[in-house]
């Protein structure tokens, strides 16, 4: 999809090199399911989602955030090729998951705005553009073996 | 969809805050655009998108000073922003997807210079809000 130049990759992945990615995952996941609730349904199982407090708080979403950051985390050193890195996944999320790919284009911009919360100044525009075509990328993707 | 009573209460206060520095959060939310979906700057071939342009600098002010109005509007945004509204939808003609794109901007913008406030509640406050923006920005469309 989307070209990375060079600074785009310096950019990423340095910010990447600060970001505690577990606290980040578990903020990114738990705000997705506040600011777009619709998207808890997909978390059933994961017990008390019934406040902003209760989801930034549940245990089940910091570890699936945790997980999915993870992942992103793998995408970071395949930038060239996000789609064979995300293959697996993509069918997983059509063919098990059932996850409506929309979702991952609101995730992607929750992470974006959680890391403008982490950054603050260094969050410039110019590093904003460079992970905007990040989560797209991933996006894509993650979308790519759908059927 | 309308704001509850909390989410009119975040928005009005942050707001106290935010507006001490709109200006610049104007022109910096345009630019965050233009770097970020650059097909946004098809709307403004007349423009000097520089950043720092004086153009830039105006129409981010202008940005910023009607989010301000819908916020001390916030129980009748329809009626405050009702000439906007018109200008979106007969002059203008912004395609309703783009509302999404410059929202998401603000938002960042307001995230990175005020990320104690930007609690997870302020972040659906605010991207909720935004959303009414832009349903009353569109309604006229068609």
């Amino acid at each position: 999809m989307g070209h990375f130049t060079e600074e785009d990759k310096a950019t990423i992945t340095s910010l990447w090199g600060k970001l505690n990615v577990e606290d980040a995952g578990g903020e990114t996941l738990g705000r997705l399911l506040v600011v777009y609730p619709w998207t808890q349904r997909f978390f059933d199982s994961f017990g008390n989602l019934s406040s902003a407090s209760a989801i930034m708080g549940n245990p089940k979403v910091k570890a699936h955030g945790k997980k999915v950051l993870t992942s992103l985390g793998d995408a970071i050193k395949n930038l060239d090729d996000l789609k064979g890195t995300f293959a697996q996944l993509s069918e997983l999320h059509c063919d098990k998951l059932h996850v409506d790919p929309e979702n991952f284009r609101l995730l992607g911009n929750v992470l974006v705005t959680v890391l403008a919360i982490h950054f603050g100044k260094e969050f410039t525009p110019e590093v904003q553009a460079s992970w905007q075509k990040m989560v797209t990328g991933v996006a894509s993707a993650l979308s790519s073996r759908y059927h | 969809m309308s704001l509850t009573k909390t989410e009119r209460t975040i928005i009005v206060s942050m707001w106290a805050k935010i507006s001490t520095q709109a200006d610049t959060i104007g022109t910096e939310t345009l630019e965050r655009l233009f770097l970020s979906h650059p097909q946004t700057k098809t709307y403004f071939p007349h423009f000097d998108l520089h950043p720092g342009s004086a153009q830039l600098r105006a129409h981010g002010s202008k940005v910023v000073a009607a989010v301000g109005d819908a916020v001390k509007s916030i129980d009748n945004i329809g009626g405050a922003l009702s000439k906007l509204s018109e200008l979106h939808a007969y002059i203008l003609r912004v395609d309703p997807v783009n509302f999404k794109l410059l929202s998401h901007c603000l938002l960042v913008n307001l995230a990175a210079r005020f990320p104690a406030d930007f609690t997870a509640e302020a972040h659906a406050a605010w991207d909720k809000f935004l959303s009414v923006v832009s349903s009353v920005l569109t309604e006229k469309y068609r």
